[in-house]
């Protein structure tokens, strides 16, 4: 019999279902007259479950037998996917009323993919790994195809599906052979077998499924050669689905290619890392050069965060403390400047239809002068200019590397974002010396543009004081490694 | 290894009853029964469709909502068995996670009541 303390780790966890679901018969009994206060009561539970976090963890705890941890890094992880999630919510809101695609379903599919994501952060066996992410996935794939009666969200709902399926079942089959050949499916137990193999390494069914699993992971944060569904999904999906698609369902599952790389199989780094600078190497460049040529934002956006992890997986490929702590600050700040691009993209509406070409913002400084600035702002950050964040985070990552001794990487790091930056100043030329097209809808609602400012000002003062998130960051990072 | 197989007898004679079973009962309704073969009755049955179609035939996909229910509840069903069954052994924390799990279920399928998908019409 376990008593109820040991559930206190994941207390979090429990709080999101039981409210996920408490809202779920809400809705269901209220009606979709009720999605606005079924969405303010998520935000609201959003908060909440980030206050419980942060006053139950304390040290690195374990529950369910060792198949869920808690730890600094579980928390810094999860703080960033609450705050995507909540602005998930929030920015749709107003838009999903718009389009008369406003349904109480959402909200709670949200919650139940934060939910999912939670469980991903904190996995600590190949098992809960696999329930976490399917929980997240299957939330995902219905949120993709949100607005139902639209031929490319349904696509994009069905792509999404089908290869995320397809992923699934690649992950799992490495999660079979692993077991197979370790014959345990718990981290700590493969730490321990990997630690004891000593000189012989492991044996080849062991890679193999190292590299399935690799394959699976990938898939999930839109790494080159796994990043065909991106941009498709990217475009069809509605607008603040898109922006949620770009943050959280990321950030959780990087955090679980690093729990799983770094964690159980850290001994056998010379085994996974050249599969990494491989394929951080192959989406820096596709993110590079294939966005140079969108003309929707959207799937600008889709090929920019392909970029991006590919830098993310950088510090992935170094495998040390520093690697570490620069992905979490990376990720961080990718989080803010990735919100407010998407808070501008629903602000480009005319005549109540949404408008998505990257020409649509033509002389948006004489328009709307603190948009294109608020734009500007961000497009110089995530090209990477100082004393922007954006600068920030690519800063740690390329010292990481440097430090650990990956030059080649680092240079292509810096060539791919000098080309990258090419496409982020054009839209800033776009807005500033093109001749003015028509004026967009003054229609950004109060939550979008509170966002808005919120996630430029963090992106600006970010060099005012960086030390509170690279120093969580830090913590977080050397808990990980000495757990 | 005889110790073993052993163990596996009662299934052996299981399957031995069950298909002597089905052929018994199938010889019957060739002797027993009155035979009077139409064209529709000897079609092969397939849940109201005709068994061999265009593929792009639309159809409803109310037969798919109902087939998807039934599996939810199905596969509930196969988790209670060995649950049922080990029962004395898992304890309380075992009746307590099969309890969450039916109290989980049964919102979704206050959902699914909810929203209509039971309905027919």
């Amino acid at each position: 019999m376990i008593s109820l303390n040991e559930l206190m780790p994941a207390l979090p966890e429990i709080v999101l279902a039981c409210m996920g679901m408490i809202l779920l018969m809400l809705g269901v009994f209220r009606g979709d007259g009720s999605t606005r206060s079924v969405s303010w009561i998520a935000v609201l539970v959003l908060i909440v479950v980030g206050v419980v976090l942060s006053s139950v963890q304390n040290g690195r705890m374990t529950a369910f037998g060792g198949q869920f941890v808690v730890d600094d890094f579980a928390h810094f992880m999860k703080w960033l996917i609450i705050i995507g999630s909540s602005f998930a919510i929030l920015m749709s809101i107003n838009f999903n009323e718009r389009e008369s695609i406003a349904r109480f379903e959402y909200p709670v599919l949200i919650l139940f993919a934060t939910l999912g994501m939670f469980m991903m952060v904190s996995a600590n066996d190949l098992i809960s790994l696999y329930i976490g992410l399917e929980l997240q996935s299957l939330s995902l794939y219905v949120v993709a195809a949100f607005r139902r009666d639209s031929l490319k969200s349904s696509e994009a709902g069905l792509k999404y599906f089908v290869l995320g399926a397809l992923s699934s079942g690649m992950l799992l089959y490495g999660c079979s052979l692993v077991y197979g050949f370790a014959g345990t499916t718990s981290f700590e137990g493969l730490a321990t077998l990997f630690k004891s193999l000593g000189g012989t390494g492991p044996s080849v069914g062991l890679v193999v499924g190292l590299v399935f699993l690799i394959a699976g992971l990938a898939f999930k944060v839109s790494a080159v050669p796994f990043h065909m569904w991106t941009p498709d999904v990217y475009e069809g999906a509605p607008t603040p689905v898109t922006a949620f698609f770009a943050v959280a369902p990321k950030i959780a599952a990087i955090a679980l290619f690093i729990r799983v790389l770094v964690g159980p199989f850290g001994v056998l780094i010379a085994d996974w890392q050249q599969v990494i600078v491989l394929i951080s190497i192959a989406s820096m460049v596709l993110g590079a050069l294939a966005a140079i040529w969108q003309d929707n934002i959207k799937r600008l956006l889709a090929y920019s965060s392909i970029g991006n992890i590919g830098y993310a997986l950088i510090g992935l490929a170094t495998g040390t403390e520093a690697g570490i702590r620069g992905i979490l600050v990376y990720m961080t700040i990718y989080l803010a400047m990735n919100v407010g691009t998407f808070c501008c993209v629903l602000a480009m509406r005319r005549t109540g239809r949404m408008v998505e070409n990257i020409a649509d913002l033509a002389g948006l400084a004489r328009n709307q002068p603190l948009m294109a600035l608020a734009l500007a702002i961000l497009m110089f950050s995530m090209a990477g200019i100082p004393p922007l964040a954006g600068f920030f985070g690519k800063l740690y990552i390329f010292l990481a590397a440097i430090e650990a001794g990956l030059y080649t990487l680092a240079i292509i790091g810096v060539l791919a974002s000098v080309v990258g930056a090419f496409y982020y100043l054009r839209i800033i030329k776009i807005m500033y010396f093109d001749e003015p097209a028509e004026v967009f809808d003054r229609s950004m609602g109060r939550e979008v543009r509170a966002i808005l400012v919120g996630t430029t000002l963090f992106v600006t003062f970010f060099i005012v004081r960086p030390d509170i998130i690279v120093e969580g960051a830090g913590t977080a990072a050397r808990m990980l490694l000495a757990g | 290894m005889d110790g073993l197989l052993r163990e596996y007898l009662p299934i052996l004679i299981f399957l031995g009853i069950a298909v002597g079973l089905a052929l018994v009962i199938v010889t019957a309704s060739y002797i027993v029964a009155r035979q009077n073969p139409d064209p529709e009755k000897e079609s092969p049955y397939e849940c109201g469709f005709a068994p061999f179609n265009d593929a792009r035939r639309q159809f409803d996909v109310r037969f798919y909502l109902v087939a998807i229910l039934f599996i939810i509840f199905d596969l509930e069903v196969a988790f209670l068995f060995p649950w049922a069954v080990s029962l004395g052994s898992i304890g309380m924390l075992g009746f307590w996670s099969m309890m969450i799990f039916l109290g989980i279920l049964t919102i979704g399928f206050i959902y699914e009541w909810k929203k209509g998908a039971l309905e027919w019409e």
